[in-house]
Protein backbone atom coordinates (compact mmCIF):
# COMPACT_ATOMS: atom_id res chain seq x y z
CA UNK A 1 0.00 0.00 0.00
CA UNK A 2 2.76 2.25 0.68
CA UNK A 3 4.53 1.75 -2.80
CA UNK A 4 1.27 2.40 -4.04
CA UNK A 5 0.63 5.93 -2.12
CA UNK A 6 4.07 6.40 -3.56
CA UNK A 7 3.56 6.01 -7.28
CA UNK A 8 -0.07 8.17 -7.04
CA UNK A 9 1.95 10.74 -4.92
CA UNK A 10 4.46 10.58 -7.81
CA UNK A 11 2.48 10.76 -10.65
CA UNK A 12 0.48 13.86 -9.24
CA UNK A 13 3.38 16.19 -8.78
CA UNK A 14 4.85 14.49 -12.15
CA UNK A 15 1.75 15.98 -13.96
CA UNK A 16 2.80 19.38 -12.16
CA UNK A 17 6.38 18.92 -13.64
CA UNK A 18 4.94 18.02 -17.26
CA UNK A 19 2.81 21.23 -17.10
CA UNK A 20 5.42 23.35 -16.29
CA UNK A 21 7.74 21.44 -18.86
CA UNK A 22 6.18 21.58 -22.13
CA UNK A 23 6.67 25.14 -22.40
CA UNK A 24 10.18 24.87 -22.23
CA UNK A 25 9.71 22.03 -24.51
CA UNK A 26 8.19 23.51 -27.55
CA UNK A 27 10.87 26.37 -27.11
CA UNK A 28 13.66 24.26 -27.52
CA UNK A 29 12.38 22.09 -30.18
CA UNK A 30 10.87 24.75 -32.38
CA UNK A 31 13.15 28.14 -31.50
CA UNK A 32 15.90 25.90 -30.31
CA UNK A 33 15.90 28.41 -27.25
CA UNK A 34 16.66 27.21 -24.25
CA UNK A 35 14.32 29.60 -21.94
CA UNK A 36 16.36 30.00 -18.63
CA UNK A 37 13.96 32.33 -17.62
CA UNK A 38 11.15 29.89 -18.03
CA UNK A 39 11.10 29.47 -14.36
CA UNK A 40 10.55 32.94 -13.44
CA UNK A 41 7.94 33.63 -16.10
CA UNK A 42 6.11 31.08 -14.00
CA UNK A 43 6.65 32.83 -10.67
CA UNK A 44 5.08 36.36 -12.05
CA UNK A 45 2.32 34.31 -13.30
CA UNK A 46 1.94 33.24 -9.80
CA UNK A 47 2.47 36.97 -8.40
CA UNK A 48 -0.37 38.12 -11.32
CA UNK A 49 -2.59 35.92 -10.20
CA UNK A 50 -2.27 36.85 -6.40
CA UNK A 51 -2.38 40.66 -6.99
CA UNK A 52 -4.96 41.06 -9.76
CA UNK A 53 -7.40 38.88 -9.63
CA UNK A 54 -8.49 40.81 -5.97
CA UNK A 55 -8.62 43.61 -8.18
CA UNK A 56 -10.64 42.61 -11.01
CA UNK A 57 -12.95 40.34 -8.25
CA UNK A 58 -11.69 37.28 -10.04
CA UNK A 59 -11.61 34.13 -7.45
CA UNK A 60 -7.77 32.77 -7.41
CA UNK A 61 -9.08 29.51 -8.64
CA UNK A 62 -10.16 31.21 -11.89
CA UNK A 63 -7.38 33.54 -12.23
CA UNK A 64 -6.05 31.53 -15.58
CA UNK A 65 -8.68 33.31 -17.25
CA UNK A 66 -6.61 36.51 -17.18
CA UNK A 67 -3.31 35.68 -16.59
CA UNK A 68 -3.30 32.88 -19.34
CA UNK A 69 -4.09 35.52 -22.18
CA UNK A 70 -1.80 38.07 -21.19
CA UNK A 71 1.14 35.57 -20.78
CA UNK A 72 0.35 34.33 -24.53
CA UNK A 73 0.79 37.83 -25.55
CA UNK A 74 3.93 38.78 -23.64
CA UNK A 75 4.96 35.59 -25.23
CA UNK A 76 4.48 36.79 -28.65
CA UNK A 77 5.80 40.11 -27.84
CA UNK A 78 8.78 39.25 -26.27
CA UNK A 79 10.41 36.45 -28.89
CA UNK A 80 9.36 38.54 -31.75
CA UNK A 81 11.41 41.69 -29.79
CA UNK A 82 14.24 40.59 -27.37
CA UNK A 83 14.52 36.91 -28.14
CA UNK A 84 14.39 36.98 -31.83
CA UNK A 85 17.11 39.55 -31.68
CA UNK A 86 19.16 37.02 -29.90
CA UNK A 87 18.81 34.08 -32.09
CA UNK A 88 19.61 36.32 -34.91
CA UNK A 89 23.20 36.57 -33.52
CA UNK A 90 24.02 32.97 -32.02
CA UNK A 91 22.61 30.89 -29.80
CA UNK A 92 25.32 31.54 -26.76
CA UNK A 93 23.42 34.62 -26.82
CA UNK A 94 19.84 33.19 -26.37
CA UNK A 95 21.19 31.75 -22.73
CA UNK A 96 22.85 35.14 -22.13
CA UNK A 97 19.50 37.35 -22.66
CA UNK A 98 17.56 34.52 -20.98
CA UNK A 99 19.88 34.09 -18.35
CA UNK A 100 20.20 37.89 -17.75
CA UNK A 101 16.14 38.16 -17.64
CA UNK A 102 15.71 35.38 -15.03
CA UNK A 103 17.92 38.08 -12.78
CA UNK A 104 16.10 40.71 -13.64
CA UNK A 105 12.60 39.02 -13.01
CA UNK A 106 13.74 37.65 -9.38
CA UNK A 107 15.27 41.25 -8.30
CA UNK A 108 12.18 43.24 -9.57
CA UNK A 109 9.88 40.77 -7.88
CA UNK A 110 12.26 40.98 -4.61
CA UNK A 111 11.68 44.60 -4.91
CA UNK A 112 8.24 45.01 -5.37
CA UNK A 113 6.61 42.03 -3.20
CA UNK A 114 9.58 41.08 -0.56
CA UNK A 115 11.06 37.74 0.13
CA UNK A 116 7.37 36.66 1.51
CA UNK A 117 5.90 33.48 0.54
CA UNK A 118 2.89 33.91 -1.29
CA UNK A 119 -0.35 31.45 -2.63
CA UNK A 120 -3.06 31.65 -4.74
CA UNK A 121 -6.16 32.19 -2.69
CA UNK A 122 -8.78 29.20 -3.21
CA UNK A 123 -10.22 28.96 -0.09
CA UNK A 124 -11.24 25.61 1.45
CA UNK A 125 -10.37 23.76 -1.65
CA UNK A 126 -6.98 23.45 -0.67
CA UNK A 127 -7.34 20.75 2.13
CA UNK A 128 -9.96 18.94 0.59
CA UNK A 129 -8.61 15.32 -0.72
CA UNK A 130 -10.46 12.02 -1.91
CA UNK A 131 -9.70 8.94 0.30
CA UNK A 132 -9.83 6.11 -1.00
CA UNK A 133 -7.44 3.84 0.86
CA UNK A 134 -6.32 4.01 4.92
CA UNK A 135 -2.95 5.77 3.72
CA UNK A 136 -3.76 7.17 0.76
CA UNK A 137 -4.99 10.90 0.02
CA UNK A 138 -5.17 12.19 -3.52
CA UNK A 139 -5.83 16.13 -3.24
CA UNK A 140 -8.28 17.39 -5.00
CA UNK A 141 -5.91 20.46 -6.29
CA UNK A 142 -2.95 17.82 -7.79
CA UNK A 143 -5.65 15.53 -8.94
CA UNK A 144 -6.96 18.80 -11.16
CA UNK A 145 -3.44 20.07 -11.84
CA UNK A 146 -2.35 16.25 -13.33
CA UNK A 147 -5.36 16.62 -15.60
CA UNK A 148 -5.02 20.07 -16.87
CA UNK A 149 -1.67 19.15 -17.75
CA UNK A 150 -3.07 15.35 -19.63
CA UNK A 151 -5.25 18.17 -20.95
CA UNK A 152 -3.12 20.57 -22.15
CA UNK A 153 -0.47 17.88 -23.07
CA UNK A 154 -3.49 16.26 -25.88
CA UNK A 155 -4.89 19.77 -26.91
CA UNK A 156 -1.10 20.95 -28.12
CA UNK A 157 -0.58 17.56 -29.39
CA UNK A 158 -3.88 17.58 -31.70
CA UNK A 159 -3.18 21.30 -32.51
CA UNK A 160 0.38 20.73 -33.80
CA UNK A 161 -0.87 17.00 -35.83
CA UNK A 162 -3.96 18.25 -37.18
CA UNK A 163 -4.22 22.13 -38.10
CA UNK A 164 -2.21 23.99 -40.48
CA UNK A 165 -0.76 26.49 -37.76
CA UNK A 166 0.52 23.43 -35.88
CA UNK A 167 2.05 22.20 -39.33
CA UNK A 168 3.94 25.76 -39.57
CA UNK A 169 4.72 25.27 -35.98
CA UNK A 170 6.45 21.94 -36.81
CA UNK A 171 7.83 22.40 -39.80
CA UNK A 172 10.07 25.28 -38.96
CA UNK A 173 11.17 23.04 -36.20
CA UNK A 174 12.04 20.87 -38.50
CA UNK A 175 14.02 23.03 -41.15
CA UNK A 176 13.99 26.77 -41.11
CA UNK A 177 14.36 27.77 -44.52
CA UNK A 178 12.88 25.37 -45.76
CA UNK A 179 9.52 26.29 -43.94
CA UNK A 180 10.26 29.99 -45.52
CA UNK A 181 10.10 28.39 -49.11
CA UNK A 182 6.70 27.67 -48.29
CA UNK A 183 5.91 30.62 -47.57
CA UNK A 184 5.85 30.55 -43.76
CA UNK A 185 7.10 33.68 -41.76
CA UNK A 186 9.10 31.96 -39.65
CA UNK A 187 9.52 34.88 -37.18
CA UNK A 188 5.50 34.69 -37.25
CA UNK A 189 5.56 31.16 -36.17
CA UNK A 190 7.95 31.17 -32.97
CA UNK A 191 6.11 34.22 -31.68
CA UNK A 192 2.95 32.02 -31.92
CA UNK A 193 5.37 29.33 -30.49
CA UNK A 194 6.65 31.20 -27.52
CA UNK A 195 2.76 32.81 -27.11
CA UNK A 196 2.06 29.05 -26.46
CA UNK A 197 4.88 28.16 -24.20
CA UNK A 198 4.30 31.34 -22.39
CA UNK A 199 0.87 30.24 -21.97
CA UNK A 200 1.04 27.15 -20.57
CA UNK A 201 3.74 28.25 -17.98
CA UNK A 202 1.28 30.46 -16.79
CA UNK A 203 -0.95 27.69 -16.00
CA UNK A 204 2.00 26.23 -14.38
CA UNK A 205 2.67 28.89 -12.26
CA UNK A 206 -0.64 29.42 -11.09
CA UNK A 207 -0.96 25.42 -10.34
CA UNK A 208 1.56 26.09 -8.10
CA UNK A 209 0.51 28.85 -6.58
CA UNK A 210 -2.23 26.68 -5.71
CA UNK A 211 -0.56 23.70 -4.16
CA UNK A 212 2.68 25.54 -2.64
CA UNK A 213 3.75 28.98 -0.84
CA UNK A 214 6.25 30.52 -3.78
CA UNK A 215 8.78 33.54 -3.46
CA UNK A 216 10.67 35.67 -5.64
CA UNK A 217 13.21 32.65 -5.76
CA UNK A 218 11.16 30.11 -6.51
CA UNK A 219 11.74 29.53 -9.88
CA UNK A 220 15.16 28.32 -10.13
CA UNK A 221 14.61 24.54 -8.84
CA UNK A 222 11.03 24.56 -10.98
CA UNK A 223 13.32 25.09 -13.85
CA UNK A 224 15.68 22.39 -12.96
CA UNK A 225 12.93 19.88 -12.33
CA UNK A 226 11.21 20.60 -16.08
CA UNK A 227 15.01 19.97 -17.50
CA UNK A 228 14.96 16.71 -16.10
CA UNK A 229 11.68 15.78 -17.57
CA UNK A 230 12.28 17.07 -20.48
CA UNK A 231 15.54 14.89 -20.90
CA UNK A 232 14.23 11.75 -18.85
CA UNK A 233 11.15 11.83 -21.66
CA UNK A 234 13.24 12.65 -24.67
CA UNK A 235 12.94 15.83 -26.19
CA UNK A 236 10.66 16.85 -28.73
CA UNK A 237 8.30 14.18 -27.49
CA UNK A 238 5.21 15.64 -25.53
CA UNK A 239 3.94 12.21 -24.25
CA UNK A 240 7.42 11.80 -23.42
CA UNK A 241 7.82 15.28 -21.02
CA UNK A 242 4.24 13.77 -19.24
CA UNK A 243 5.89 10.17 -18.41
CA UNK A 244 9.46 11.98 -17.54
CA UNK A 245 7.16 14.37 -15.36
CA UNK A 246 5.70 11.22 -13.59
CA UNK A 247 9.13 9.49 -13.71
CA UNK A 248 10.56 12.16 -11.84
CA UNK A 249 7.90 12.54 -9.48
CA UNK A 250 7.65 8.91 -8.60
CA UNK A 251 11.50 8.89 -8.56
CA UNK A 252 11.51 12.08 -5.61
CA UNK A 253 8.36 10.05 -3.59
CA UNK A 254 10.66 7.28 -3.28
CA UNK A 255 13.43 9.34 -2.60
CA UNK A 256 11.62 11.16 0.29
CA UNK A 257 9.99 7.67 1.58
CA UNK A 258 13.39 6.53 2.51
CA UNK A 259 14.60 9.86 3.96
CA UNK A 260 12.79 12.84 3.32
CA UNK A 261 16.58 14.55 3.03
CA UNK A 262 16.84 12.00 -1.02
CA UNK A 263 13.86 13.55 -2.18
CA UNK A 264 15.52 15.86 -4.79
CA UNK A 265 18.75 13.38 -4.96
CA UNK A 266 16.52 10.86 -6.05
CA UNK A 267 14.87 12.72 -8.75
CA UNK A 268 18.75 13.79 -9.60
CA UNK A 269 20.07 10.04 -10.00
CA UNK A 270 16.87 8.83 -11.92
CA UNK A 271 17.78 12.01 -14.67
CA UNK A 272 21.70 10.97 -14.75
CA UNK A 273 20.60 7.06 -14.94
CA UNK A 274 18.50 8.42 -18.18
CA UNK A 275 21.55 10.28 -19.64
CA UNK A 276 23.53 7.62 -19.10
CA UNK A 277 22.00 4.69 -20.23
CA UNK A 278 19.35 6.02 -22.35
CA UNK A 279 20.68 9.95 -23.67
CA UNK A 280 17.77 10.48 -26.47
CA UNK A 281 15.37 9.85 -23.25
CA UNK A 282 12.39 7.50 -22.75
CA UNK A 283 10.68 8.48 -26.30
CA UNK A 284 13.38 10.53 -27.92
CA UNK A 285 14.39 9.59 -31.31
CA UNK A 286 18.08 9.58 -31.50
CA UNK A 287 18.32 11.30 -34.44
CA UNK A 288 17.19 14.61 -32.14
CA UNK A 289 20.62 14.50 -30.52
CA UNK A 290 22.20 15.12 -33.22
CA UNK B 1 8.76 36.87 -77.87
CA UNK B 2 6.99 36.79 -74.82
CA UNK B 3 6.93 38.74 -71.79
CA UNK B 4 10.21 39.04 -69.57
CA UNK B 5 8.86 37.49 -65.80
CA UNK B 6 12.10 37.91 -64.29
CA UNK B 7 15.08 40.05 -64.62
CA UNK B 8 18.21 40.07 -62.98
CA UNK B 9 20.75 42.47 -63.91
CA UNK B 10 24.49 43.17 -62.61
CA UNK B 11 24.09 40.76 -60.01
CA UNK B 12 26.62 40.09 -57.38
CA UNK B 13 26.60 38.09 -54.12
CA UNK B 14 29.29 37.81 -51.82
CA UNK B 15 29.79 35.06 -49.16
CA UNK B 16 31.44 37.10 -46.65
CA UNK B 17 34.88 38.10 -48.55
CA UNK B 18 34.24 35.19 -51.76
CA UNK B 19 32.55 36.56 -54.38
CA UNK B 20 30.47 33.78 -55.27
CA UNK B 21 28.26 35.45 -58.28
CA UNK B 22 30.37 38.09 -59.78
CA UNK B 23 27.98 40.77 -62.28
CA UNK B 24 25.63 38.32 -63.58
CA UNK B 25 22.53 39.04 -65.93
CA UNK B 26 20.13 37.05 -67.47
CA UNK B 27 16.14 37.39 -68.34
CA UNK B 28 13.67 34.85 -68.06
CA UNK B 29 9.91 34.70 -70.20
CA UNK B 30 7.15 33.67 -69.48
CA UNK B 31 6.29 29.85 -70.51
CA UNK B 32 10.20 29.79 -70.77
CA UNK B 33 12.71 26.59 -69.34
CA UNK B 34 16.12 28.78 -68.82
CA UNK B 35 19.16 26.11 -67.64
CA UNK B 36 21.84 27.57 -65.36
CA UNK B 37 25.09 25.04 -65.64
CA UNK B 38 28.28 25.19 -64.20
CA UNK B 39 30.54 23.24 -62.34
CA UNK B 40 30.76 22.80 -58.62
CA UNK B 41 31.02 26.14 -56.79
CA UNK B 42 30.31 27.86 -60.42
CA UNK B 43 27.90 30.59 -58.13
CA UNK B 44 24.50 28.72 -59.49
CA UNK B 45 22.78 27.34 -56.34
CA UNK B 46 23.95 30.81 -54.99
CA UNK B 47 22.18 32.51 -57.51
CA UNK B 48 19.17 30.98 -57.24
CA UNK B 49 19.33 31.17 -53.67
CA UNK B 50 19.24 34.85 -54.09
CA UNK B 51 16.69 35.02 -56.29
CA UNK B 52 14.15 33.07 -53.63
CA UNK B 53 15.61 35.24 -51.00
CA UNK B 54 17.74 33.28 -48.97
CA UNK B 55 21.09 35.26 -49.68
CA UNK B 56 21.03 38.80 -49.62
CA UNK B 57 22.29 40.87 -53.22
CA UNK B 58 25.61 42.83 -52.77
CA UNK B 59 25.05 44.68 -55.59
CA UNK B 60 22.54 44.75 -58.87
CA UNK B 61 18.73 44.04 -59.06
CA UNK B 62 16.48 40.94 -58.97
CA UNK B 63 13.09 42.11 -60.39
CA UNK B 64 10.09 39.76 -60.76
CA UNK B 65 7.07 40.90 -63.20
CA UNK B 66 8.32 44.41 -63.41
CA UNK B 67 8.55 45.05 -59.59
CA UNK B 68 12.25 45.04 -57.78
CA UNK B 69 12.28 42.07 -54.79
CA UNK B 70 15.67 42.24 -53.78
CA UNK B 71 14.58 43.55 -50.62
CA UNK B 72 11.61 40.81 -49.94
CA UNK B 73 11.61 37.68 -47.30
CA UNK B 74 11.68 34.79 -49.09
CA UNK B 75 7.85 33.55 -47.88
CA UNK B 76 7.16 37.20 -49.23
CA UNK B 77 8.28 36.03 -52.61
CA UNK B 78 6.53 32.76 -52.65
CA UNK B 79 3.23 35.17 -52.07
CA UNK B 80 4.11 36.87 -55.77
CA UNK B 81 4.50 33.31 -57.33
CA UNK B 82 8.34 32.48 -56.74
CA UNK B 83 9.46 28.99 -55.64
CA UNK B 84 12.35 27.37 -54.99
CA UNK B 85 12.21 23.57 -55.02
CA UNK B 86 16.11 23.41 -52.50
CA UNK B 87 18.90 21.46 -53.55
CA UNK B 88 19.26 18.63 -51.15
CA UNK B 89 15.10 18.32 -51.54
CA UNK B 90 14.95 19.64 -47.43
CA UNK B 91 11.69 17.88 -46.76
CA UNK B 92 10.04 18.62 -43.40
CA UNK B 93 11.44 14.57 -41.71
CA UNK B 94 8.92 14.59 -38.95
CA UNK B 95 6.41 14.64 -41.32
CA UNK B 96 4.09 12.39 -43.57
CA UNK B 97 4.48 12.79 -47.56
CA UNK B 98 0.73 14.63 -47.30
CA UNK B 99 1.76 16.65 -44.66
CA UNK B 100 4.73 18.23 -46.37
CA UNK B 101 2.62 19.04 -49.34
CA UNK B 102 -0.41 20.31 -47.09
CA UNK B 103 2.67 22.91 -45.68
CA UNK B 104 3.77 24.11 -48.91
CA UNK B 105 -0.60 24.28 -49.79
CA UNK B 106 -0.92 27.11 -46.60
CA UNK B 107 0.27 29.94 -47.98
CA UNK B 108 -0.77 29.02 -51.76
CA UNK B 109 -1.18 31.22 -54.28
CA UNK B 110 -4.66 30.65 -56.91
CA UNK B 111 -3.79 28.32 -59.58
CA UNK B 112 -3.83 25.10 -61.46
CA UNK B 113 -2.08 23.17 -58.77
CA UNK B 114 -3.60 21.86 -55.88
CA UNK B 115 -2.43 18.59 -53.37
CA UNK B 116 -4.88 16.75 -55.70
CA UNK B 117 -3.46 17.46 -58.82
CA UNK B 118 -0.21 16.86 -57.72
CA UNK B 119 -1.30 13.46 -56.86
CA UNK B 120 -2.63 12.77 -60.67
CA UNK B 121 0.99 14.64 -61.74
CA UNK B 122 2.62 11.44 -59.06
CA UNK B 123 0.47 8.91 -59.45
CA UNK B 124 2.22 6.36 -56.47
CA UNK B 125 1.62 8.98 -54.08
CA UNK B 126 -2.04 8.73 -53.39
CA UNK B 127 -1.36 5.08 -51.25
CA UNK B 128 1.65 6.48 -49.72
CA UNK B 129 0.58 9.32 -48.66
CA UNK B 130 0.49 8.79 -44.84
CA UNK B 131 4.06 7.45 -45.12
CA UNK B 132 6.81 9.28 -43.24
CA UNK B 133 9.14 11.04 -46.18
CA UNK B 134 12.10 9.55 -44.64
CA UNK B 135 10.60 6.27 -45.82
CA UNK B 136 10.56 7.31 -49.19
CA UNK B 137 13.53 6.48 -52.14
CA UNK B 138 15.79 9.49 -52.98
CA UNK B 139 13.63 10.04 -56.30
CA UNK B 140 10.21 10.01 -54.56
CA UNK B 141 11.95 12.13 -52.10
CA UNK B 142 12.39 14.38 -54.76
CA UNK B 143 9.22 14.18 -56.09
CA UNK B 144 7.82 15.39 -52.77
CA UNK B 145 9.86 18.35 -52.94
CA UNK B 146 8.54 19.37 -56.40
CA UNK B 147 5.00 18.94 -55.42
CA UNK B 148 5.64 20.88 -52.38
CA UNK B 149 6.65 23.88 -54.48
CA UNK B 150 3.99 23.28 -56.54
CA UNK B 151 1.43 23.12 -54.77
CA UNK B 152 2.16 27.03 -53.56
CA UNK B 153 0.87 27.19 -57.73
CA UNK B 154 4.53 29.81 -58.67
CA UNK B 155 4.64 31.29 -61.69
CA UNK B 156 8.57 31.15 -61.47
CA UNK B 157 9.77 27.70 -60.69
CA UNK B 158 13.26 27.83 -59.28
CA UNK B 159 15.07 23.83 -59.22
CA UNK B 160 17.82 23.33 -57.28
CA UNK B 161 20.59 20.38 -58.65
CA UNK B 162 17.18 17.95 -59.20
CA UNK B 163 19.76 15.11 -60.22
CA UNK B 164 21.92 15.12 -56.99
CA UNK B 165 22.29 11.46 -55.98
CA UNK B 166 19.72 10.01 -58.10
CA UNK B 167 20.11 7.26 -60.79
CA UNK B 168 19.93 8.27 -64.39
CA UNK B 169 16.45 6.50 -65.20
CA UNK B 170 15.10 8.31 -61.91
CA UNK B 171 16.54 11.74 -63.57
CA UNK B 172 14.87 11.36 -66.60
CA UNK B 173 11.50 10.45 -65.31
CA UNK B 174 11.74 13.35 -63.16
CA UNK B 175 12.57 15.89 -65.71
CA UNK B 176 10.04 14.22 -68.31
CA UNK B 177 7.53 16.11 -65.93
CA UNK B 178 9.00 19.67 -66.80
CA UNK B 179 7.51 20.21 -69.86
CA UNK B 180 3.99 19.09 -68.06
CA UNK B 181 4.76 21.73 -65.83
CA UNK B 182 5.63 24.62 -67.94
CA UNK B 183 2.54 23.48 -69.64
CA UNK B 184 -0.09 25.28 -67.01
CA UNK B 185 1.98 28.32 -67.18
CA UNK B 186 4.84 28.03 -65.10
CA UNK B 187 8.41 29.82 -65.87
CA UNK B 188 11.45 27.18 -65.03
CA UNK B 189 14.67 28.54 -63.82
CA UNK B 190 16.83 25.53 -63.57
CA UNK B 191 20.21 25.02 -61.88
CA UNK B 192 22.22 21.21 -62.96
CA UNK B 193 25.60 20.00 -62.77
CA UNK B 194 24.65 17.63 -65.13
CA UNK B 195 25.06 19.50 -68.83
CA UNK B 196 23.33 16.78 -70.67
CA UNK B 197 20.55 16.67 -68.70
CA UNK B 198 20.28 20.52 -68.51
CA UNK B 199 20.51 21.63 -71.68
CA UNK B 200 18.51 18.59 -73.29
CA UNK B 201 15.36 20.07 -71.75
CA UNK B 202 16.11 23.89 -71.81
CA UNK B 203 15.08 26.37 -74.35
CA UNK B 204 18.28 28.47 -73.11
CA UNK B 205 21.35 28.19 -71.37
CA UNK B 206 23.44 30.15 -69.08
CA UNK B 207 26.72 29.05 -68.24
CA UNK B 208 28.41 30.00 -65.23
CA UNK B 209 32.27 29.64 -64.33
CA UNK B 210 33.54 30.83 -60.82
CA UNK B 211 30.65 33.11 -60.60
CA UNK B 212 30.26 35.10 -64.32
CA UNK B 213 28.58 34.24 -67.20
CA UNK B 214 30.81 32.59 -69.23
CA UNK B 215 28.57 31.38 -72.24
CA UNK B 216 24.88 32.27 -72.97
CA UNK B 217 22.56 31.10 -76.01
CA UNK B 218 20.51 28.40 -77.28
CA UNK B 219 21.55 24.73 -76.92
CA UNK B 220 20.86 24.04 -80.51
CA UNK B 221 23.23 26.67 -81.62
CA UNK B 222 26.01 25.77 -79.33
CA UNK B 223 28.75 22.87 -79.97
CA UNK B 224 29.80 20.37 -77.21
CA UNK B 225 33.15 22.10 -77.50
CA UNK B 226 31.65 25.27 -76.30
CA UNK B 227 29.61 24.36 -73.35
CA UNK B 228 33.00 22.11 -72.33
CA UNK B 229 35.15 25.68 -72.70
CA UNK B 230 32.54 27.75 -71.14
CA UNK B 231 32.01 24.82 -67.99
CA UNK B 232 35.68 23.52 -66.85
CA UNK B 233 37.50 27.76 -68.40
CA UNK B 234 40.25 27.94 -70.53
CA UNK B 235 42.65 27.42 -68.03
CA UNK B 236 42.14 23.87 -67.73
CA UNK B 237 42.99 23.15 -71.29
CA UNK B 238 46.29 25.18 -70.93
CA UNK B 239 47.08 23.06 -67.83
CA UNK B 240 46.32 19.70 -69.53
CA UNK B 241 47.71 20.86 -72.44
CA UNK B 242 51.80 21.13 -72.41
CA UNK B 243 52.55 17.57 -72.55
CA UNK B 244 50.01 17.07 -75.52
CA UNK B 245 48.59 14.19 -74.13
CA UNK B 246 44.90 15.48 -73.99
CA UNK B 247 45.13 17.08 -77.68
Amino acid sequence: MIWLNIIIQGALVGGFYALFACGLSLMFGVLKVINLAHGDMAVVAGYVAVFLSPHLHIPGLWSFIVVVPIFGLVGYVLQRTLIQKSIDRDPFTTLLVTFGLSVVIENLLLEIYTANGQTVNIGSLISKSWHPASIIYVSYVSLGVLAVAVAVLGILQLFLSKTGTGRLIRAVADDREAAQLSGANYRHIFGIAAAIAFATVALAGIAYGMMTQFAPTSGGINLLFAFEAVVIGGIGSLWGTLIGGIALGVAQQFGAHINPEYQVLAGNILFLLVLAVRPQGLFGKKTALS
Amino acid sequence: MSDVILDVKDLSVYHGQLCAVDDVSFNLHEGEILAIIGANGAGKSTLLRTIAGLHRTSSGSVTYDGKDIAKLSPNRRVGLGISLVPEGRRLFSSMTLEENLQVGAYHANDGPFSIARVYELFDWMPQRRRQSVWQLSGGEQQAVAIGRALVANPKVLLLDELSLGLAPIVIERIYALVPDIVGHGVSILLVEQDVAQGVSVADRVHCLLEGRTSLVGKPADLTSDQIDHAYFGADLRHSIAPDGASE
